[in-house]
């Protein structure tokens, strides 16, 4: 099984390819396989299976990709338009970042 | 190098500083103990030993479970006890590990560890724990708990740069999204390697030179992670339904048309079962079933099990469809049911591991709305065809 894949074209990945040096930390990154590198330098091959975690651009040490991160978990989102818990997920109290978390399947 | 046990007759006598539990979805410990800063401590249950180092005792683990780690595991998957599932923040060698041997991080929370050296039987390794707050490696990383100034910090905190030789460590992939490995090397001098998304690859990849294939790095939802994910699903929709089944035998206790107690045995036990059957299927058969239930939006994929559930309990009751009661009443449940599924089998995005941020509010924009106005509606036709018995 690949990756599942969520709904469509909602993802906010964006890469600036003049930027990137190809050093290709977002493919080591990404959790669902969204980068491929080909001949003309790094692309974007499945914008749909981007779940916004933000490990690349958090990792892109030429800050070439853009994503909007965030938990994509509806309690938070109902969490946070009631104003409760500052829009926390499930893992407990916010920590004063807006980062919010989600659970993985893997134990790890 | 000597050895003790000392650790070993500890077991269950381990105390940790407690601030509250929280009840949550599948992603572990909450806000576990607020660890102290002094490092690994030799006196948790798990540490089978200590080991001279350069930067002094440092507690040995094995990479056998003992049978108090597996209760450990089973208990925080039911929610039990879980606001003490975490271990010391700190350095751990694994087996016999020396200065080359390489470095892997961990999150703090009990589980993340114990899956960790569980992957390695007979090798070894030293094993940085970051502090987390009990919290595991994935949620800790979208928290930014699990993150660059927490690595940076622990490695001098644990004097990492003594025990080892080399200059490189391997990080959970899953943890990518809280630590920034360009700026890992710049503040610390240490390399940090991405390793596979799954414990169970790591030797691979050490065998491999840090390689990872790229099965490795991508997440998948599997049916058995799907499983373990369902208990706390239903613990955390226990409280909500325990009190609308609750209201629902009241309410059919007084609006029925026999006395309180006929009543309430006739149409209220039906309503609670009725209820159960849409937890049921929105809590328990759409993680089961996710990848073959029908459309993208987690919302649809309950949807679909609660028609399903609600056609097959009505048949089940044989509701007499020729009276206007019994038509009624077959409209309050289909609105209701599939109603609380869909909301139930939407809330599950936050345990799975593909939906994302602008994916689950574009779902709720237009599955919320309907999810309460049905619901709403429904239990209007209920409350209806109570009355309409009157007649
Ligand atoms: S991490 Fe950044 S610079 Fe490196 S390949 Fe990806 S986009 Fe390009
Ligand atoms: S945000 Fe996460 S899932 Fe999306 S492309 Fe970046 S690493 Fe991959």
């Amino acid at each position: 099984m690949g990756s599942m894949i969520y709904l469509k074209d909602v993802a906010t990945l964006a890469l600036d390819s003049q930027k990137c040096t190809g050093c290709g930390m977002c493919l080591d990154v990404c959790p669902h396989g969204v980068f491929k590198m080909n001949g003309q330098g790094l692309q974007i091959a499945d914008r749909n299976a981007c779940m916004e975690c933000g490990a690349c651009s958090r990792n892109c040490p030429a800050g070439a990709i853009s994503v909007q991160s965030g938990v994509g978990c509806a309690a938070a989102v109902i969490n946070s338009m009631l104003g409760r818990n500052g829009g926390e997920c499930c893992c407990g109290p916010q920590t004063g970042q807006n980062q919010t978390a989600k659970s993985g399947g893997c134990c790890c | 190098m000597e050895e003790n046990t000392k650790g070993l007759d500890a077991g269950g006598k381990f105390e940790f500083p407690i601030i509250q539990e929280q009840a949550g979805c599948g992603c572990g410990g909450d806000n576990a103990a607020d660890a102290d800063d002094s490092g690994s401590s030799l006196d948790q249950p798990f540490v089978s030993g200590s080991l001279s180092t350069p930067a002094g005792l440092l507690p040995k683990v094995s990479s056998r479970l003992t049978r108090q780690d597996r209760w450990g595991t089973i208990k925080a998957r039911f929610g039990v006890g879980r606001m003490n599932y975490a271990v010391h923040p700190g350095l751990y060698a694994l087996g016999e590990p020396d200065e080359n041997a390489p470095v892997l991080v961990t999150a703090n929370y009990k589980m993340s560890f114990d899956c960790l050296r569980q992957a390695l039987p007979g090798r070894n390794a030293w094993i940085l724990v970051l502090d987390t707050k009990g919290i595991n490696v994935w949620c800790a990383a979208g928290k930014g708990t699990f993150g660059t100034n927490e690595l940076v910090y622990r490695i001098e905190a644990s004097g990492l740069k003594k025990v080892v030789r080399h200059r490189k460590m391997v990080l959970p992939q899953l943890g990518a999204p809280g630590i920034a490995a360009h700026q890992v090397k710049k503040l610390s001098g240490f390399k940090a390697h991405y390793g596979p998304v799954r414990a169970r690859d790591i030797p691979a990849y050490l065998d491999n030179g840090l390689r990872a294939s790229r099965e490795m790095r991508i997440v998948t939802f599997p049916l058995a992670d799907r499983a373990v994910l369902i208990p706390i699903e239903l613990l955390g929709a226990a409280k909500p339904f325990a009190l609308l089944s609750l209201a629902l035998l009241v309410l059919a206790g007084i609006l029925g048309r026999s006395g309180f107690q006929t009543n309430l045995l006739h149409d209220g036990v039906f309503a609670v079962v009725a209820l159960f059957a849409a937890l049921f299927g929105g809590a328990v058969l759409t993680p089961l079933l996710l990848p073959w239930l029908p459309g993208r939006a987690f919302s649809v994929k309950g949807l679909s099990i609660g028609l399903v559930t609600a056609l097959a309990l009505m048949m089940a009751r044989g509701v007499d469809v020729g009276a206007w009661a019994g038509r009624v009443e077959v409209l309050a449940w289909l609105l209701i049911i599939p109603a609380i599924a869909a909301y139930l089998a939407m809330n599950f995005t936050g345990a799975s591991t593909y939906t994302s941020l602008s994916g689950v509010k574009k779902e709720m924009r237009f599955a919320l709305p309907l999810e309460i106005t049905a619901g709403i509606l429904g239990l209007m036709v209920w409350i209806t065809s109570l009355i309409l018995r009157w007649e």
